[in-house]
């Protein structure tokens, strides 16, 4: 599918559909569209509502310190934020961990990755592919033998388990409970699925609330408690010592350790069974709904994650790299340092930079709010009807590589990984594309299926199971080392600020649950000096820049057919694949009780 | 088995009167000791991450900075089933929504507490990135702690006041207690502490369009 990538190729002659704010994400966000006759989307601008407060609250203060207040900033993205502060410190001052805590590290990122993309999909996005509705018209026999078809191995599958899972939930509809499901448009016809589905997805709904509150408990072993886990500049906030037999308070031991061990089998069994099954019978019934790609397939970024060799990026799992253009044939390299590669652009954000200043990289970025509307906006500033998106019109700067707008996240992530010839990752797409091939009857390529919003799905799945297989690798090797005698969990050489330089700068960087995350520190007289964070809801919900580029969400709505425009499903359903987090990206409050997302056509 | 007492702060302590719950339980851990079938909890705006804490207490207890539209620093006091529609009738910061969903999805998965306690308090500001709680809304802290201890002691629970009491938190990284978070805060012309006037009135911004 041909999507025109650049303002300047937009038709906004049709209705203005206006959804605000959009639910189900973390944080605030609007969306505006345009839909033409066919109510075909035509035109999409999105819009971040606030802004982010995370920078200017930092400067001043200690350098460690800074990770504990990145923690706060947004209630789903805690620990990756934690985790890439430590490591811009680290970097300023030239830190390197010892390789227990680069260990345990992977443990605890890959823990909130699993926990992070479970809890998206059975949570958050799900809902735009089951009707819960309809599951209660479900046969609870068929749905077990649905289950049994989608996968053998799971063992809740019984139709007395589905009958118990329908009552539950015909009840908890019938109390009119407000909350879970009251903001659906369920009577529309863009969901699909059979009634057994529906019931299944249910039920996996609740299973999936089981699992999440396990795999969490890695967090509370490394990291002392969960929520906000501890972190650690120099390494991790944990000690460890194999022949200790101490319970909860206790440095980290072989039962806590063995602990650990069980929570990522149930994670891997879970995901291999229940979610990556559950989202290829989704594809399989949506397989005509191939809409979403937009930047997908074309401008592609990953910074790369979870590095084998402490210190060597060409050993990372997942790979760093660029692509553009659509040019799948080569992957470019990335520079997170280079003031040449990565530069944040105003020019549609509500800030301002000096005179003459274009675009600024994060070291010297500067946030400096400027609100003002453009002349054909509609409403006021206390109350926006339609924006002017030819000129300001977000809170969210404008992040380039190399001056293109790029995607991020598992998909950007797993394109450039497959591209790249990392094995792992081409066994588990090949795989896929052929389960949804042969369920199908379709004979779809890579590039027909993977740059889409269904293809976005699947590869947080598929990055799910990448992480639990690997973390019992990681497992392993920390046991392996421990046991050959290391015991260090941190380097605190230079933690005295008396051992720092005078000025230091510094990048920590992490591929998080939603894509490419960047700190840049600069550090002065043991201070922070500036702070600047380019997280992935920044790229992915980046509006234009001056030369017309669109961003990632905006590209993934266009040529999208809507069933009702008033129910914005189709909206909903392709910003959830990216899994937005507006927290992040600007600073949110929302002004009302609403939750149902109103939706204005004009 | 005993009953299991949760008292969960909720909120985002960056966002000045915003941090009003977690500070709540920031003192009660800093003045008291709990028997083991009491949990504090720090919950920031977590959402529907709190779902287990919720599942596995008896009585849940919430301090919480919530928008009732009354004279700021107003306290109310709710109960029960009254809880999960406070918490989303008027809502004015994203972790509400959160919440009322994390008491939907329990009673839906099981494990709905039984019995409920939210002291919510009035907020004077919130659009002070960086700021701490504003002096109506921290004059609250004790009151809301009294409202607390009292509804434990009717249920036969009565922690023990400490000796001496602690400087940090326990529950959040020290940096973030209180006296350090409001010590550390950067200048105003350092740093910009102000929103979208959308939401909030603004004189910083509206300085700005003219």
């Amino acid at each position: 599918m041909n999507t025109p990538l650049n303002a300047s190729q937009l038709d906004n002659s049709g209705r203005r559909v206006v959804v605000d704010p959009v639910t189900r994400i973390e944080g605030h966000m609007r969306c505006e569209v345009n839909v033409d006759s066919n109510n075909i989307i035509r035109n999409a601008v999105s819009t971040g509502t606030m802004w982010r407060g995370l920078e200017v609250i930092l400067k001043g203060r200690d350098p460690r310190d800074a990770w504990a207040f990145v923690e706060r900033i947004c209630g789903v993205c805690t620990g990756t934020h934690a985790l890439t502060s430590v490591r811009a410190v680290e970097d300023a001052l030239g830190i390197q961990i010892p390789l227990n805590a680069h260990l345990i590290r992977h443990l605890m990122d890959k823990t909130l990755q699993v926990h992070d993309h479970i809890v998206h999909f059975y949570h958050l996005h799900a809902l735009d592919w089951v009707n819960p509705v309809n599951a209660l018209k479900a046969d609870p026999k068929a749905t077990s033998e649905l289950q049994k078809m989608v996968s053998p191995a799971h063992a809740k599958s019984s139709p007395g388990y589905f009958r118990d899972v329908q009552n539950r939930l015909k009840k908890f509809v019938q109390s009119g409970q407000l909350g879970l499901f009251a903001n659906g448009y369920w009577d529309n016809p863009a969901y699909k699925l059979p009634p057994e589905a529906d019931l299944m997805a249910v039920a996996h709904y609740l299973e999936a609330l089981d699992l999440q509150k396990e795999i969490v408990k890695i967090h509370t072993i490394f990291g002392g408690k969960n929520p906000h886990p501890n972190y650690l500049v120099g390494g991790v906030a944990c000690a460890i010592n194999l022949d200790d037999v101490g319970a909860s308070g206790a440095p980290v031991n072989m039962v806590s350790l063995n602990f650990v061990l069980q929570r990522i089998q149930e994670a891997r069994e879970f995901t291999k069974n229940v979610y990556l099954p559950d989202v290829l019978a989704v594809a399989g019934i949506y397989k005509d709904w191939l809409y979403g790609g937009g930047l997908a397939g074309q401008n592609m970024l990953s910074y790369g994650t979870y590095t084998q060799v402490p210190g060597d990026k060409s050993t990372d799992l997942l790979p760093a790299g660029a692509i553009v253009n659509g040019n799948w044939d080569e992957v470019l390299p990335v520079d997170v340092r280079d003031p040449e590669q990565i530069q944040e652009f105003v020019d549609h954000s509500w800030y301002s930079y000096a005179d003459g200043v274009k675009g600024l990289h994060p070291w010297d970025g500067d946030t400096s709010p400027n609100f003002e509307l453009g002349p054909n906006t509609k409403g006021t500033k206390t109350d926006i009807k339609e924006l002017d998106e030819a000129h300001k019109y977000s809170w969210i700067k404008a992040p380039r590589w190399r001056g293109h707008a790029m995607e991020v996240g598992p998909l950007s992530r797993y394109i450039i990984a497959y591209v790249s010839g990392k094995e792992y990752v081409q066994e588990q797409v090949d795989r896929s594309l052929a389960a949804f091939n042969q369920n199908t009857g379709l004979e779809l390529g890579l590039k027909q299926f993977l740059p889409s919003t269904l293809g976005r799905t699947l590869a947080r799945a598929l990055e799910c199971e990448l992480c639990c297989d690997t973390m019992l690798d990681d497992w392993q090797a920390l046991i392996n080392n421990i046991k050959a005698g290391d015991r260090s969990t941190a380097n605190v050489e230079k933690w005295d600020p008396s051992t720092w330089p005078k000025e230091a700068k510094g990048v920590g960087i992490n591929e998080a649950p939603r894509g490419a995350l960047g700190h840049w520190i600069k550090i002065k007289d043991g201070k922070i000096e500036n702070y600047q964070a380019i997280v992935p809801t920044t790229w992915n919900g980046s509006p234009r820049d001056a030369q017309g580029n669109i961003g990632a969400f905006e590209a993934s709505l266009l040529n999208t057919p809507m069933e009702r425009p008033e129910e914005p499903v189709e909206i909903l359903r392709t910003l959830h694949s990216f899994d937005p987090c507006l927290a992040c990206s600007t600073h949110v409050m929302s002004e009302d009780g609403q939750q149902m997302s109103q939706v204005k056509i004009r | 088995m005993d009953k299991q007492f949760l008292i969960l702060g909720i909120g985002n302590l960056l966002w000045a009167d915003e941090g009003f719950g977690v500070r709540c339980v920031e003192y009660l851990n800093q003045h008291f000791e709990f028997p083991a079938n009491v949990e504090l909890l720090d919950g920031g705006t977590q959402g529907l991450y709190l779902v287990q804490h919720v599942q596995a207490c008896d009585v849940l207890m919430v301090f919480d900075a919530i928008d009732y539209g009354l004279e700021p620093g107003t306290m109310k006091i709710i109960r029960d089933d009254d809880v999960p529609k406070f918490m989303g009738a008027k809502k004015m910061s994203l972790h509400q929504t959160g919440f009322q969903e994390v008491l939907a999805t329990a009673e839906f998965a099981g494990g709905y507490p039984d019995e409920l306690l939210l002291v919510g308090v009035q907020p004077e500001a919130l659009e002070d990135f960086g700021g701490s709680l504003r002096d109506v809304v921290r004059a609250q802290i004790e009151p809301a702690v009294k409202v607390v201890l009292d509804f434990m002691a009717e249920r036969g629970l009565v922690p023990q006041r400490r000796e001496q009491v602690l400087d940090s938190t326990e529950l959040s990284p020290n940096q973030l207690a209180m006296a350090d978070y409001e010590a550390g805060r950067p200048a105003e012309d350092a740093a910009c502490r102000r929103g979208d006037i959308r939401f909030i009135p603004s004189t910083c911004l509206q300085g700005d369009s003219n």
